[in-house]
């Protein structure tokens, strides 16, 4: 964090969005404490940093899980029936979309289209694409994820 | 033996699909020496629903296997290499011999995309091998000036592809009017769309020609300064384009005096983008530059005048871009010879959904959803019937099945009450529910919406909600007209194009598919048997084993029966939750 401060040293207001994205990138999320941080680095009111970290769908408040799902809910994926495959991930984790489970070993987050719609429905664990998945699919993935 | 290449898609979906595994099997076939192979890559060629796909050159030719796994891999290779001959039964293109594919390549046209699937994308000696540069290199040998590059563009009727089809060449011409020091050019890679990859396919399989048709664009306006704005979502495109921009560095293409080019300075960089739907919108797009919230503005000043930093600013869609080298190469009449009389040139689509050939085409101006659908796209999956297509995202409708026939061009489209949009096209059948459909991109833009106006921000809510209620079965007398009006006051209480056409869905839908509003409203049924919640289950006596499975998955224990014996759904306790028709192995649930 201090390291990304420091390369930023001369920062001004448009260096706010890369430079939370290198902090959660390093962090896998932004903390209060590091909001205050930046805050006092870029001279800007904690509140401003925060309306900015916000409106943005990229930036989450939780730490990730262990393994980080991410659930495509774009059209194709939609029409190919992506909600039960969601339906199913939040009965079998008992999290909602952008929490983590108690354990830290999976956090569920909903993204837009990520550009595989060919092969709909798409999720993503840690980056790693899964291709047409089912409500079926989906259980034997996390229970090979959970051993 | 003889040395062969073979050449592997590495594109997301070819990734998504595998061909990572793949292209490192190849590289140790080719270390140990058990195959003679020259091992490279691509991005996606477009044939998303044939991935993993890996092309085969031997002395006689290419072929494009589709389908590839590690099995299927040593086959091939044995093949080329022992018998010298292709394994045609995995073969999905080739010019040498027929396959059931072909369908998918008749009638497209490859200008935008002409480079992707076919060279290296981080190599930018295979870009100049392939006409690359060629155009920058043109201009400054030539010594054509930046009014006749405008003048060219122009002539060529290219038409901005990220939705507007704002004629490129106008644009040019207006941000070439303002006098400033400091001018910027900006490349939209926000890609907003949820269904669409053309953009993704475009940056991650040829950047070069991103990069080329902004140079010219900087030139020609007089800009020093580029950015991309590029989803965070597209990780892989970012790598590439930034490999892509320090190898156009290296090679002179930026820097100072580009090209001998006296006074001609122009660096390029990439900016990311944090997910927002909104910032697609260009104003949106520079606030999210400049560290703020991406909000949009209102417009005039337009950015030609006013952009980022208040300067003249001209931004341009990723696909736009790769047109322009081309143009400048082959000429404006070359380019202007597809297409329509308004709207010139070709398009690429994504096309996903229900169909069986998902993937990304480039077709010329002109073609009927038909064909797109049919000759293309290979029909809809498992022989179900064609419903619709939606054109146009979160910000388009709905074409129905009876007007297969409209064409595609700026004009057809928008006479539909659908709009061209950015090239998303996703097929749908007789099980997609379409009063659930609208209620899907409400949902979306709903979420997305910056906030800013009250009719976008309350009004998409309000008529979320009403979808909601009726895909739920509590749909009530008078709901589709509130939706109209609510519609009408969105569209024109709105600043920008996001709340503008965010109605679009909704009322093509009710246009088209008027009926389906009113089965869901009236008689609590949902035609497509999509909307669980509208849906009544039975166990069917004759198939019922007395398994007991569904018995046991019943979230809401509505379901009796002893084991051996017919099963039986208590209604009243029934959440229509489909799980039971998920479960049997019998086919014993029937759904109504
Ligand atoms: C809500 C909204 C989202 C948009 N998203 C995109 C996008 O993802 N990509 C894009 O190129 N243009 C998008 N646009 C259009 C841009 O505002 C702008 O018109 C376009 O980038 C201009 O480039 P072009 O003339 O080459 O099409 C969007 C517009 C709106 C209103
Ligand atoms: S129309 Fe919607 S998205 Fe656009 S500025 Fe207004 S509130 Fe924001
Ligand atoms: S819609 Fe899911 S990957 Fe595009």
């Amino acid at each position: 964090m201090e390291k990304i401060l420091k390369k930023y040293k001369h920062a001004s207001r448009d260096n706010l969005i890369p430079i939370l994205q290198e902090v959660q990138d390093k962090e896998g999320f932004l903390s209060e404490k590091m909001l205050v941080k930046i805050g006092k680095h870029l001279k800007l009111p904690v509140s401003k940093i925060y309306g900015v970290a916000t409106f943005y769908n990229q930036f989450r408040f939780q730490p990730k899980g262990k393994y980080h799902i991410q659930v495509c809910r774009g059209t194709a994926c939609h029409v190919l029936g992506s909600a039960s495959v969601m339906q199913e991930l939040k009965k079998i984790l008992k999290i909602k979309n952008d929490e983590t489970t108690r354990d830290g070993l999976f956090s569920l987050e909903i993204v837009a289209c990520i550009g595989a719609c060919g092969l709909a429905p798409v999720i993503a664990i840690n980056g790693e694409f899964h291709a047409k998945v089912s409500s079926e699919s989906i259980k034997k993935i996390i229970k090979n994820l959970k051993k | 033996m003889s040395k062969i290449i073979a050449i592997v898609g590495l594109g997301s979906c070819g990734i998504a699909a595998g061909a990572g595994k793949i292209f490192d099997k190849l590289n140790l076939f080719a270390e140990s020496k058990k195959y003679d192979v020259l091992v490279k890559k691509t991005s996606c060629i477009g044939m998303c629903y044939r991935e993993p796909l890996v092309e085969i050159i031997d002395k006689f030719g290419k072929y494009l296997y589709g389908g590839v796994d590690e099995n299927i891999l040593e086959e091939i290779l044995e093949q080329h290499t022992k018998k010298q001959s292709p394994l045609n039964k995995y073969v999905v293109h080739s010019e040498l011999l027929k396959t059931k594919d072909d369908v998918f390549w008749e009638g497209q046209i490859k200008i935008a995309l002409r480079h992707c699937g076919y060279i290296d994308p981080e190599s930018i000696e295979e870009y100049e091998k392939y006409d690359g540069y060629k155009a920058l290199r043109k201009i400054a040998d030539k010594n054509i000036s930046r009014d006749d590059v405008i003048k060219e563009i122009l002539d060529s009727g290219l038409r901005g592809r990220g939705g507007g089809g704002f004629l490129t060449g106008l644009k040019w011409k207006f941000a070439k009017a303002e006098v400033s020091d400091v001018k910027y050019i900006i490349c939209n890679a926000d890609e907003g769309d949820p269904g669409a990859f053309m953009d993704k396919n475009l940056l991650e399989g040829d950047p070069h020609s991103i990069i080329e048709g902004m140079i010219i664009g900087a030139y020609a306006i007089g800009a020093s300064v580029g950015i991309v704005y590029c989803r965070a979502e597209y990780p892989l495109a970012i790598v590439r384009i930034n490999i892509a921009l320090e190898q156009a560095r290296k090679n002179g293409y930026l820097g100072k005096n580009i090209m001998n080019i006296k006074g001609f300075d122009l660096d390029i960089y990439v900016k990311e983008g944090a997910g927002a739907f909104v910032c697609g919108e260009e104003t949106a797009l520079m606030s999210s530059i400049e560290g703020k919230r991406g909000m949009p503005r209102k417009r005039p000043p337009y950015p030609a005048v006013s952009g980022l930093w208040k300067e003249p600013t001209n931004i341009n869609n990723v696909e736009t871009y790769s047109n322009v080298s081309w143009i400048i190469n082959k000429g404006a009449v070359a380019y202007s010879k597809y297409g329509t009389e308004k709207s010139k040139g070709t398009k690429a689509f994504s096309l996903t959904g229900k169909i069986n050939h998902g993937g990304l085409i480039e077709v010329p101006m002109g073609i009927s959803i038909h064909d797109i659908v049919f000759k293309l796209g290979g029909g809809i999956q498992d022989g179900k019937k064609f419903k619709a297509v939606q054109l146009g995202g979160p910000s388009g409708g709905c074409i129905p099945a009876h007007l297969d026939n409209t064409i595609v061009d700026y004009d057809s489209v928008n006479a539909t009450g659908a709009i061209m949009g950015s090239g998303g096209i996703v097929v749908m059948d007789e099980t997609t529910c379409m009063v659930d459909i609208a209620r899907f991109f409400l949902d979306f833009t709903q979420k997305e919406s910056c906030g800013k106006c009250t009719f976008c921000r309350v009004g998409t809510k309000r008529m979320l909600e009403i979808l909601t209620r009726i895909t739920e079965g509590e749909g009530k007398d008078g709901d589709i007209e509130t939706l109209e009006t609510l519609s009408y006051q969105i569209k024109d209480g709105s600043l920008c194009g996001l709340g503008q056409t965010a109605p679009n869905p909704v009322l093509t839908t009710i246009k088209y598919f008027r009926e389906e509003y009113e089965a869901h409203i009236n008689d609590k049924r949902c035609p497509a048997g999509s909307c669980t919640k509208l849906l009544s289950y039975e166990i069917i006596p004759d198939l019922c084993t007395g398994c007991r499975i569904c018995a046991i998955n019943c979230p809401s224990s509505a379901i009796d029966g002893a084991k051996k014996e017919i099963h039986f759904i208590r209604q009243s306790d029934c959440i229509s939750c489909g799980i039971c028709v998920i479960k049997c192995n019998f086919d014993a649930i029937k759904v109504y």
